[in-house]
């Protein structure tokens, strides 16, 4: 059944969806696409992120959201614990192809026992007044618990572009992966470069974490859900474009929502990833890559 | 080559105490294997998707094991769990039960958690003939028609049709009759088959499906669903959906104020404390199948003094606080398997099973009796409507009419409450 309204709302709930992609991969995009290190631990990470504005919104009554940013120096810390101990062990040695990726789903596996053996495997889930309300824009309507993450999205991605565009730490962060030497010779530790960057992709993965914890509940082997979904918008994106991230994700969110109201949720992530397919055969380099 | 006196004197003192060995082991070994305990193997779901339900599982079981054990054990002998985590994962399964069987060489043999996780099971038990207690798998035996095998589930003889009965009966009865009907559910096991009971109920009644979709694991938002489903119009919205999805659906409709005279059927999670104490009174008005619910009409002997024990440890154990749901039927389960093996004085699996197949058994659960294909004689699964829910307080779950009983009409303990929202 096709209808103006109902196109209207898949449009906006899939843009809205497509915020919290964006939001999910933007750590990817860092880690992935700007520093070459396969992170597929992200998601766990997420999930990570999660259970912390979970644990302070249910001790504290503190906001969710509020709780994912209070968190993000402490994962910060941690994303730069962790690449110090992949380039000590890995990287440096030339051996980061296949055992850094056994590194990373350690770790994944890691983290999901660590979450099960603090909180248990009960689904979680946390309070905030903005769940479960809607405000209307003549017929169509906006879900609180997903314009939020999405506003959160924007706000972070835009701030990520600036940061990468406009400070020489951002810009040595995307000169990095391109040519280590000639950074080396502008005066920047590439070593400590990536370790800033690797600590900001984690911050920005315990942030999304907060958000999808506001969507939906969370158990702690959740995020394996996530890890085709996205690696393949920060494919489609460019590898290490924020702004391409941000436009793939949307795109995902947009066809994923369409598909779903129109010809049936099962074929939603078949025209999405068929859409990938297309996009990379036409524009291998993704769509904002070099 | 001559022996000394003393080689001679070792070498028969050798032999002497290889024949005391030989002869102590025939005399003392049957003594000390019946000092063994009974070994019960099974895979459980531990981490990945369905841990919630298997921990909860477990813990049940072991309730069961330390209540059997404090008793006297079986044919005088403790009884011991031995599992694996099956991660929830099938592709475990064969390799889990394999090494309990043939390398364990445990006893008895339950399965773990859910229909994806008892069907790969199923052909190593039919290979060796054992006896195989299901926890929670639905329509499992259709395929392989084992006459071992036995499911705890009170779905009923006719598991994909018993499954959404009540749903469907209860439509029946509204005023004016419901004539659209729409059907959502998980592309996966579960909600395939309780969709095809939705099906074929509605064409039974002559309801006409104007929605009829599938969605698939990892959905995120589940707006655009509940919007397409609203813009059909349904009377009847038969839901068959995982824990998130199940919370996703809820908000979603909410959210957007789908307009129905039932909504509910088969939502897997809200059943759970956790997602009900979140929920709160949102949860009013849904109806949805149960198995169990603080009830008057339900009041088993010995379901309480479980229920107590259980929701001692739950805290610590991060699982379901009230263990309504589950817990019960993972202790019955074992309990029936421990009821068989106490009545025929046997560990043989054709006794077992024949006894099984021809006898009632008294459980926290009630009395359960089991068909030909091993799911129980006569359905119970439980229609429910969730009622007065006035906060988030996980107490208000624990008092009777917070969910109360619809359909079997055996069970009854209330009345309808609707439409769900017009």
């Amino acid at each position: 059944m096709f209808t103006f309204d109902l196109l209207a709302n898949a449009i906006v709930a899939g843009v809205l969806l497509g915020g919290f992609y964006t939001a999910v991969s933007l750590g990817l995009t860092i880690a992935f696409g700007r520093l070459d290190v396969v992170n597929i631990a992200h998601p766990a990470f997420v999930i990570l992120g999660s259970y912390t504005a979970y644990m302070v919104n249910a001790a504290f009554g503190v906001d969710p959201v509020l709780a994912g940013l209070a968190f993000t120096p402490a994962f910060f810390a941690i994303g730069v614990g962790i690449y110090r101990v992949y380039h000590a062990s890995f990287e440096r040695r030339g051996d980061e192809s296949l055992r850094g990726l056994a590194f990373f789903f350690g770790l994944m596996f890691i983290v999901e026992v660590a979450l099960i053996l603090v909180y248990g495997v009960d689904y979680r889930l946390v309070d905030a007044p903005y769940i479960g309300a809607t405000v209307s824009f003549g017929f169509v309507g906006v879900p609180m618990r997903m314009l939020v993450p999405f506003a959160l999205a924007l706000i972070m991605t835009i701030a990520l572009q600036q940061y990468f565009v406009r400070t020489f730490m951002g810009r040595a962060i995307m000169a990095v992966s391109q040519d280590r030497l000639a950074l080396q010779l502008m005066g920047a530790d590439p070593t400590r470069v990536k370790q800033l960057a690797f600590g900001i992709a984690l911050a920005t993965a315990s942030l999304a974490g907060a958000m999808l914890i506001v969507i939906g509940p969370v158990e702690p082997s959740m995020g394996r859900l996530y890890i085709g979904r996205v690696f393949a918008i920060v494919v489609l994106g460019g590898m290490g474009s924020v702004g391409g991230t941000l436009i793939a994700a949307l795109l995902l969110g947009v066809i994923e929502s369409l598909t779903a109201t129109f010809y049936g949720p099962s074929w939603a992530p078949a025209v999405a990833f068929g859409f990938l397919l297309f996009a990379l055969a036409v524009r291998p380099q993704g769509l904002f890559g070099r | 080559m001559t022996r000394t006196g003393g080689e001679r004197i070792r070498a028969w003192a050798l032999a002497g105490a290889l024949i005391v060995a030989t002869i102590g082991a025939a005399a003392w070994g049957p003594g000390a294997r019946a000092a063994d305990p009974i070994r019960v193997g099974f895979g459980m779901a531990l981490t990945g998707g369905l841990a919630a339900a298997g921990k909860a599982a477990l813990l049940a079981m072991e309730i069961w094991a330390q209540d059997t054990n404090d008793a006297g054990g079986l044919l005088g002998r403790e009884v011991a769990l031995v599992y694996y985590d099956d991660q929830s994962n099938p592709a475990n399964v064969p390799g889990i039960y394999t090494k309990l069987l043939s390398i364990d060489q445990v006893d008895l043999v339950v399965s773990g958690y859910g229909t994806n996780l008892i069907a790969p099971a199923m052909p190593i038990m039919m290979s060796r003939d054992l006896v195989f207690m299901g926890l929670f798998g639905l329509a499992v035996n259709e395929q392989f028609d084992y006459d071992n095998y036995f499911q705890i589930m009170p779905a009923g003889p006719d598991p994909r049709l018993d499954w959404s009965r009540g749903f469907f009966s209860l439509a029946e009865t509204l005023a004016p009759k419901p004539k659209t009907l729409a059907i959502v559910g998980a592309d996966a096991e579960f909600s395939r088959n309780a969709m095809i009971g939705a099906r074929a109920h509605a064409e039974a009644a002559a309801l006409e499906i104007v929605y009829d979709r599938t969605y698939p694991p990892a959905t995120v938002d589940y707006s655009p669903i509940v919007r397409a489903i609203q813009a059909t119009k349904p009377n009847l919205v038969y839901v068959a959906s995982y824990p998130p999805d199940s919370v996703g659906i809820l908000r979603a409709a909410k959210e957007i104020g789908l307009k129905a005279r039932m909504f509910g059927g088969g939502m897997v999670g809200l059943q759970y404390a956790s997602i009900q104490t979140k929920l709160g009174p949102m949860l009013n008005g849904i109806v949805n199948y149960d198995f169990w619910v603080p009830e008057p009409t339900l009041n088993f002997p010995g379901i309480n003094e479980f229920l107590a024990k259980y929701q001692a440890v739950a805290g610590d154990a991060g699982v379901d606080p009230l263990g309504y749901y589950l817990p019960p039927y993972a202790y019955s389960y074992v309990q029936v398997l421990g009821q068989a093996v106490e009545a025929t004085q046997s560990l043989d699996h054709k006794i077992l099973g024949a006894y099984i197949h021809g006898h009632e058994f008294d459980t926290v659960v009630g009395k359960v009796e089991f068909g030909a294909n091993g799911e129980w004689a006569r359905t119970r699964v439980l229609l429910v409507q969730f009622q007065g829910i006035e906060d988030k307080s996980l107490e208000q779950f624990t008092r009777p009419g917070s969910r109360v009983v619809l359909y079997p009409e055996e069970w009854v303990s209330g009345t309808l409450d609707y439409p769900y929202a017009e």
